[in-house]
């Protein structure tokens, strides 16, 4: 079977971990559990995760799915998250569900980093 | 519950994520023809995606036996769509509130607050196997 290759990149910022999503759109049942694969094996204790939305245009409920039990993770680990460079469209989303309630949302990357750092 | 319009297609899919895919492709491009906007696009996206994989994954569990009967009119004035699959169907009314304290960090239960956020009609028949949905394509999203 061809290996799907994951929607994200992964690199590092000082103590931060920054995953990078970059695919348009988040909707198949393969790129979920791609990034899936990628992300929950690099939480670690203390981690410090930023996800970049900047490139991500449309997602559905089971996206949203993923990220809480993502953010499972990282708060079983002690650690912090943060959505950055969320699309107007997408943040609609979170609103209408009220997950703006549960995510700490930034801007962008660099103010992630720096309310992380601060 | 029904589409009456002369224009109505009828078509079944399979209840898979490339079917699934595929018909959300086509819809949006004859809505795209029909010069509705980019907001009105992605609500229509959404709610198809949220209603059709509803109907593929909890209704016919994903069963290659068992196909999503979809009916549609794209009109310039609204876009109409029923989606039926072979389930026991559900009662929408019982579904728990996925904004509430208790619900908010459960990871599904989201789609069908989404489809009624983002389109103007959305109803179940009785059974709660077939759900119908309108977006006028006039309203402001």
């Amino acid at each position: 079977m061809k290996e799907r290759i994951p929607p994200v990149g992964i690199t590092y910022s000082g103590g931060v971990t920054i995953t990078t999503l970059t695919h348009e759109r988040i909707l198949e049942d393969a790129d979920i559990r791609a990034l899936e694969n990628t992300i929950l094996p690099v939480i670690e204790p203390d981690i410090k995760l930023i996800m970049d939305f900047s490139s991500v245009q449309f997602l559905t409920s089971t996206a949203l799915g993923l990220l809480i039990r993502i953010s499972k993770k990282v708060r079983e680990n002690q650690g912090q998250m943060s959505l950055c460079g969320i699309q107007p469209k997408i943040m609609e989303v979170f609103k209408i569900t009220q997950l703006d309630r549960v995510f700490d949302i930034q801007p962008d990357v660099t103010s992630g980093i720096k309310a992380m750092e601060g | 519950m029904t589409i009456r319009q002369s224009n109505r297609k009828c078509l079944t899919i399979a209840s898979n994520n490339t079917a699934v895919g595929r018909l959300c492709s086509r819809i949006l491009s004859e809505a795209a023809e029909n010069q509705y906007s980019e907001d009105h696009l992605f609500a229509i996206h959404l709610a198809l995606e949220e209603a059709l994989m509803n109907a593929a994954k909890h209704g016919n569990e994903m069963d290659p036996n068992k196909e999503v009967a979809v009916e549609y009119t794209i009109t310039p004035e609204k876009l109409e769509i029923s989606i039926a699959d072979q389930g026991r169907g559900f009662d929408p009314g019982t579904l728990p509130d996925p904004r509430s304290e208790e619900n908010l960090y459960k990871y599904g239960g989201r789609g069908v607050l989404l489809m009624r956020s983002y389109m103007d009609v959305v109803e179940f028949n009785e059974k709660g196997n077939c759900v119908y949905m309108v977006k006028y394509r006039a309203k402001k999203t």
